[in-house]
């Protein structure tokens, strides 16, 4: 099953991309699961505070499917 | 309308959306900006150019010559004046028919609720998370419509919040980020707040007037380095609603003086150079120390949070109850002096 990522701010530069397509294996389902293993693969830092879009709609529960786009959205502080 | 200001904004008037009633709507407008940095100095541009009536800048910072590749107000015999000040300066000469008023001062919950009020629509031109969430709680409980962007080297968020009961920026974010990083520690693309600022000029400006699609419940996104751009959906949440009212009592305003009682004290001061009634349970956690040591404060007690003169204690309590989830600290208004010997 193929997933569209698309990184912003400080998790692109975590993950040293800005978009990548990913290949799911393992039974992944769920959109928490999805969210869980792309920090684990990047050893990113989950504070809670990185919004995830999927399809470009927030949602952070719920099934994750083929096709799918998700997008990591941390929040930006400089004005 | 004068014929000076007919031909003044004749460009704008000729729109069939605007007109004549449209410029009146603009010149009754009170527009209040907070932070007068590189999103700030365009917006303010474009608001005063445009004829918005009143326009308020607060902001305690001074002008520094590393603003100046953004903020572009500013010009290099500014550099050491308050912001305030010298946006001022520029924008009445550009417009004199704009009413500008200043506020030498960092953004608190008092002034924010003394303030906002006044305003129709307020402008977040802040590099930090704090003063943002500050921003929303305050508009949430003044009921004003509040126009976002934040900047992150070449990339730009925009969103309004509060807009007719729409989504607040606790909805879009529940979770306070800890972490500020400002322009100063990673650089941002000089341009990048302008083009921000201006499209937050623009949806003040649509907002005024009652007219397109305001971006009320989604996050534009923008990246002038790829033209990555994104248009992200997301609903409002009435327990984050709930949240950003409650730091109303939260901040326990008007308390009037402190009667102490037989709940547990915590000291946040660096030094405790005055020790209070040593009856009293106090327990004494310096305001650096609260991240690590947040643990030792009791949840099931009341705990009168207090400092000096009570405004880091406010500051206190909101990063505890925000990352730890207190409920039971309350804030000695008046620091320690307030409570009772």
């Amino acid at each position: 099953m193929e997933i569209k990522v698309k990184y912003f701010g400080s998790i692109a530069e975590e993950t040293g991309k800005a978009e990548e397509t990913i290949s799911l294996q393992n039974g992944i389902s769920e959109v928490q699961e999805f969210i869980a293993f792309i920090f684990k693969k990047y050893g990113l830092i989950d504070e809670g505070t990185v919004q995830v879009a999927v399809n470009q709609v927030i949602q952070t529960e719920g099934r994750i499917q083929y096709g799918d786009e998700v997008a990591f959205l941390p929040p930006y502080a400089g004005g | 309308m004068s014929m000076d200001s007919f031909e003044r904004y004749s460009r704008q008037i000729q729109l069939s959306e605007i007109g004549i009633k449209g410029q009146q709507k603009l010149a009754q407008a009170k527009v209040l900006i907070v932070g007068v940095g590189g999103l700030g100095c365009s917006v303010a541009q474009h608001l005063v150019a445009s004829g918005v009536g009143i326009i308020g800048l607060l902001d305690h910072d001074l002008v520094d010559i590393s603003n100046l590749n953004r903020q572009i107000l500013f010009t290099e015999s500014d550099v050491g004046k308050e912001k305030v000040e010298a946006a001022k300066e520029a924008l009445v000469k550009m417009n004199d028919q704009v009413q500008i008023h200043t506020y030498h001062e960092q953004l608190s919950f008092e002034i924010a609720l003394d303030l906002f009020p006044g305003y129709d629509i307020i402008i977040d031109g802040t590099d930090n998370f704090q003063t943002k969430y500050l921003i929303n709680d305050a508009c949430v409980i003044t009921n004003k419509t509040w126009v976002y962007a934040s900047i992150y080297k070449y990339q730009g968020q925009l969103s309004i919040f509060n807009y007719e009961n729409g989504p607040t920026y606790r909805c879009l974010y529940p979770k306070i980020n800890s972490g500020n990083i400002s322009c100063g520690e990673i650089g941002v693309l000089g341009v990048l707040p302008a083009i921000l600022g201006t499209m937050q000029a623009s949806e003040a400006i649509k907002i005024i007037l009652q007219i397109g699609q305001v971006l009320s419940g989604k996050l534009f996104i923008i990246d002038l380095l790829t033209w990555q751009e994104q248009q992200i959906t997301f609903s409002k949440i009435e327990s984050q609603v709930k949240v950003a009212k409650s730091s109303n009592k939260l901040e326990n305003r008007n308390n009037g003086s402190f009667k102490a009682c037989s709940e547990v004290y915590l000291d946040i001061r660096e030094m405790m150079d005055r020790s209070i009634d040593p009856d009293k349970k106090v327990l004494h956690i310096p305001m650096a120390q609260l991240d690590k040591r947040h643990i030792e404060i009791p949840r099931d007690v009341p705990v009168h949070v207090y400092c000096q003169s009570g405004s880091r204690s406010r500051k206190a309590i909101e990063q505890l109850s925000e990352k730890y989830g207190f409920q039971n600290l309350k804030n000695v208004n008046g620091g320690i002096q307030s409570i009772s010997i």
